[in-house]
């Protein structure tokens, strides 16, 4: 971890943090050899610690006794993620199962920024868990449970995940900013994280949590009027809640994330949410960034943009049709970022035209197996101009017509964004 | 008193455009062109059936190429290194000549060949021609560096020479006075082994969808530009089902192993273009094969470990998923995905796949869906795609797993629906999956979505003559779009899409 400089100042302790009976060090701006490292004032050591990875540090731990004390000193312990891997499903190197240990002895009270990382393991997990449940005498402030591979928590028996999160819900009474995307998180351990973190809730991010309901995430929205950020999954998602979030007493929603996930075809059914909720968040929070993630098959998006709706980031990670996007351009006037994985055979010239004259606000774009003529996408990126930041296009998409070849068009495009641009390129050998 | 020459033959398995086998005949009294097969190499589980039999049809051509001049092809049992010494003493030899490999094991091989050569008095000559350009020239130029981005690379080119012109074909003339002395029982010492005498099986194997060889590159060389003056369009050719299938003018094998000279195309290409479109400056696309081939390998020629993740300074460190069932499923064609498993299948049975399948399946095994490392992917392709070798199949897998060269991870191929936009009927699933032959082609990309009496009508019941689909798409790609967002967000150069407000962690 990395911390800018700190001048040095005469206030600088030079004894060990915890007085040891009977311990002196002399001080060593004076008489000491300049070999004597063992010597030097604990905080230039801090200092040089801060700098140096997790390893480097362990290992300068064990080269004396003072270099011992500084390893220990409460301001190295504030962030710490532990990485959970098994070699049998695992690259990476896990944290050393000592220095697990001497954390949870002698810093869980020390602990701010907590995450952890585990592998597609359940064994991983449950370690994870293990380590939570002994975090008693915490104050952590963010605490974040990730899956670097499979969703391994989602194995952990219900009953073990739920009561060791709620350890960490139920000490740290100062949580700010939480992660449990991917977890087999409950209404209960919600109630529980709100009764005691109410007051300092900023952030919050479950997504893909299957046995949260409306009802328990509803109690969430209620009762921490501090919470700026929160990601969820579009059947949580309720005209109660947008309207919870816009009350008097709720600060200004930053951002608010929405996974659209589809099982199988035709087997899941979306509610629409009221063009009112949509108004009435956007008018508590006009600055609102409103991001949405969608896996659905094409006909499955029947419910979505038929009025007018704030989206501000816009992710297909599956094909959208073209009559979608054509409704997007129509309703979606604050839209700021549309990143399309795939359409399909026909031409999306009109659609994008649309979009670039009526999403006044949209600065980036991604487009994957689709097609766009050459000159309907010269119009599209004249239209915009300079404002697009963030111009993705794979190569294929473009379809060379009369007026332009693949040569020319980047030129074209470049002249109109005011700088140089190339399609993106994926190899063909 | 006139040379004893060797020539050392790896890949360049060719006698047109053959810098350094001109330099072996030139002047010289005797030549001999020798080719070793590594006894380790021949056991070794990584090289399919395919790949072996291209070799020795190329070495099988090469052979009958040199009899017309009245030589021959040694073939030689052993490494090079244990066998040269002797050689050089056996046959007198003063001059060596090889053409240049750029690649880092390569190279490592040739210094030692050469402190050898220079130890027992052997003059060595090394040409390049397996690469257009001089690659060292391409680092120069960008500073002492390989250019990692492919426009970066292009811009680099456009400022060098143009490629060296193609030498003239090895011939009667050009031997001169320069013999080859072969003895009775060459056939047995050094003749070109059979699949069967290196141990396989070939018992029902379905004869060559690519003949290996010479002889065949040049026919489908003059046979691919024929196509391209008909179709008088440079420009990309549109996807269709068509493209998916091995086409009787695809390159890439013979461009792998040098039985074409990838300056002799470059070149062909260029004269075609010309007469053609009667202009006189072809764009770079033009050359868009070739030139990802030089790329790969200028990336690759001074990094060891550019077929790894840990320890290669170009790969992001990526916390892939250990699990051999699922790498199996997915090597196997069994993944339950027709798409997935038909190429997969195809690439099995015949050893080429078009570039855009190669996304998929590279796709799916990583970033898309199975979140498995791409050196796996790497090797079973090094095993079974006739023209992956080294440089470029490491390279091309490190792109499409978004481990390096700053590409945009957003966009991922969907098992089902990239294979029923390409080819909306099928075929090349029936053709490559006989069992789902019965389905029709509303549900032969999702077969596991088609109601019983769909699946009963096609003889095929899902799960049981056909596997069921090893994950759900949908969850698998969002699951693995956070896990590529969360490692990229580390990256403080990374500027993507779908970029999000991130406080707190």
């Amino acid at each position: 971890m990395k911390r800018g400089r700190s001048v040095l100042n005469s206030k600088c302790p030079i004894f060990p943090y915890h007085e040891k009976p009977g311990k002196r060090h002399k001080p060593s701006f004076a008489l000491s050899p300049p070999t004597d490292w063992g010597n030097l004032p604990y905080c230039i050591v801090l200092q040089i610690f801060q700098h140096l990875s997790l390893v480097d540090r362990a290992r300068s731990s064990s080269v004396c006794r003072c270099w011992n004390d500084v390893f220990h000193m409460p301001d190295l312990w504030r962030r710490f993620e532990f990485e959970l891997n098994q070699p049998a499903t695992s690259y990476l190197r896990s944290t050393h199962p000592d220095l697990i240990q001497q954390i949870i002895k002698k810093h869980a009270q020390h602990l701010q920024y907590v995450s952890f990382k585990v592998d597609s393991s359940t064994e991983s997990a449950e370690a994870a868990c293990d380590i939570l449940s002994q975090l008693v005498n915490c104050t952590i402030k963010t605490l974040g449970l990730i899956s670097t591979a499979r969703s391994s928590f989602m194995d952990v028996s219900q009953a073990h995940f739920v009561s060791a999160l709620t350890v960490v819900f139920v000490n740290s009474k100062s949580l700010s900013s939480i992660k449990i995307d991917d977890t087999p998180v409950d209404d209960p351990s919600l109630k529980v994280l709100v009764a005691n973190n109410s007051d300092t809730l900023k952030l919050l991010k479950m997504s893909s949590c299957p046995h949260v309901s409306p009802a328990g995430i509803l109690c969430v929205a209620d009762q921490c009027h501090g919470l700026r950020e929160l990601a969820l999954n579009y059947h949580l998602l309720s005209d109660e809640l947008l309207l919870a979030l816009s009350s008097e007493k709720h600060v200004h929603l930053e951002h608010l994330r929405i996974d659209v996930v589809s099982e199988n075809p035709g087997q899941t059914h979306f509610h629409t949410i009221k063009r009112n909720s949509w108004e009435a968040l956007v008018r508590h929070s006009p600055k609102v960034n409103i991001v949405m993630y969608f896996f659905l098959y094409e006909e499955e998006f029947g419910p979505f943009f038929c009025e007018e709706t704030p989206v501000t980031h816009l992710y297909f990670g599956r094909a959208v049709s073209k009559e979608m996007l054509g409704r997007i351009g129509l309703n979606c006037p604050r839209l700021v970022e549309l990143v399309v994985c795939a359409n399909g055979l026909n031409p999306l010239d009109e659609e994008l035209i649309r979009i670039a004259k009526r999403c006044k606000s949209l600065t980036a774009i991604g487009l994957g197996e689709c097609e766009v003529t050459c000159s309907g996408f010269v119009e599209f990126v004249k239209t915009c101009g300079g404002r697009l930041t963030q111009l993705s296009i794979m190569e294929e998409v473009l379809i060379p017509d009369n007026r332009y070849n693949m040569e020319q068009i980047h030129s074209e495009v470049s002249k109109h964004l005011g700088r140089l641009w190339f399609p993106d390129m994926m190899p063909t050998w | 008193m006139a040379p004893n020459s060797i020539h050392w033959f790896r890949k360049g398995l060719r006698l047109h455009d053959n810098p350094a086998l001109r330099e072996a005949v030139r002047g010289a009294g005797t030549v001999r062109c020798v080719y070793f097969l590594d006894p380790w190499f021949a056991g070794s589980s990584n090289v399919g059936v395919n790949r072996w039999r291209f070799l020795l049809q190329c070495l099988e051509d090469l052979d009958a190429s040199l009899r017309k001049l009245n030589s021959r092809l040694f073939v030689i049992r052993g490494q090079p290194a244990n066998v040269f010494p002797r050689l050089f003493k056996e046959w007198k030899i003063s001059r060596l000549t090889f053409e240049y490999d750029s690649e880092p094991f390569g190279k490592e091989r040739d210094a030692a060949i050469k402190k050898l050569a220079m130890e027992a008095g052997v003059e060595v000559i090394v040409k390049i021609s397996h690469t257009l350009y001089d690659l060292d020239k391409i680092i120069e130029l960008n500073g002492g560096q390989p250019p990692l981005t492919y426009k970066r690379f292009q811009t680099l080119i456009s400022r060098l020479d143009p490629p060296e012109m193609p030498v003239e074909t090895l011939s009667d003339a050009l031997m001169g006075g320069c013999v080859t002395p072969v003895s009775e029982d060459h056939g047995e010492k050094y003749g070109v082994p059979s699949l069967e005498e290196l141990g396989f099986d070939t018992e029902g194997l379905p004869s060559a969808v690519w003949p290996g060889g010479e002889t065949e590159a040049l026919t489908r060389i003059e046979r691919h530009l024929e196509r391209k003056a008909w179709v008088a369009n440079f420009e990309r050719p549109r996807m269709n089902a068509n493209s998916l299938l091995a086409s009787p003018t695809g390159l890439s094998p013979y461009l792998r192993f040098g039985c074409l000279s990838c300056r002799l195309f470059y070149f062909k290409l260029t004269d075609l273009y010309r007469k053609v479109k009667k202009n006189s400056s072809p764009p770079l696309s033009l050359y868009g094969q070739l030139l990802w081939r030089e790329f790969f390998y200028t990336a690759a020629t001074n990094n060891p470990r550019f077929d790894k993740m840990e320890g290669n300074p170009i790969c992001v460190r990526i916390p892939w998923d250990k699990n051999p069932e699922a790498l199996a499923k997915w090597a196997e064609a069994k993944t339950g995905f027709p798409w997935i498993d038909a190429i997969m299948t195809q690439l099995r049975q015949e050893g080429w796949i078009h570039h855009l399948a190669r996304h998929a399946v590279a796709c799916f095994l990583t970033r898309g869906d199975l979140w498995i490392s791409w050196e796996e992917g790497m090797k079973v392709f090094e095993e079974l795609l006739l023209d992956a070798d080294w440089s470029v199949n490491a390279g091309s897998w490190m792109w499409l797993s978004c481990s390096s060269f700053f590409q945009q991870f957003f966009h991922c191929y969907c098992p089902v629906g990239f294979g029923r936009r390409t080819d909306p009927n099928g075929d090349f699933i029936r053709r490559y999956l006989p069992v789902l032959r019965g389905f029709p082609a509303k549900y032969i990309y999702d077969p596991w979505n088609a109601p019983e009496s769909v699946q009963a009508a096609a003889k095929c019941i899902i799960g049981v003559h056909y596997p069921k689909p090893m994950v759900h798409h949908a969850e698998a790609s969002r699951l693995n779009i956070e896990r590529m967002k969360q490692i990229y967000q580390q990256l403080s150069r990374y500027r993507g899409l779908g970029e999000e407000m991130n406080s707190g962690l």
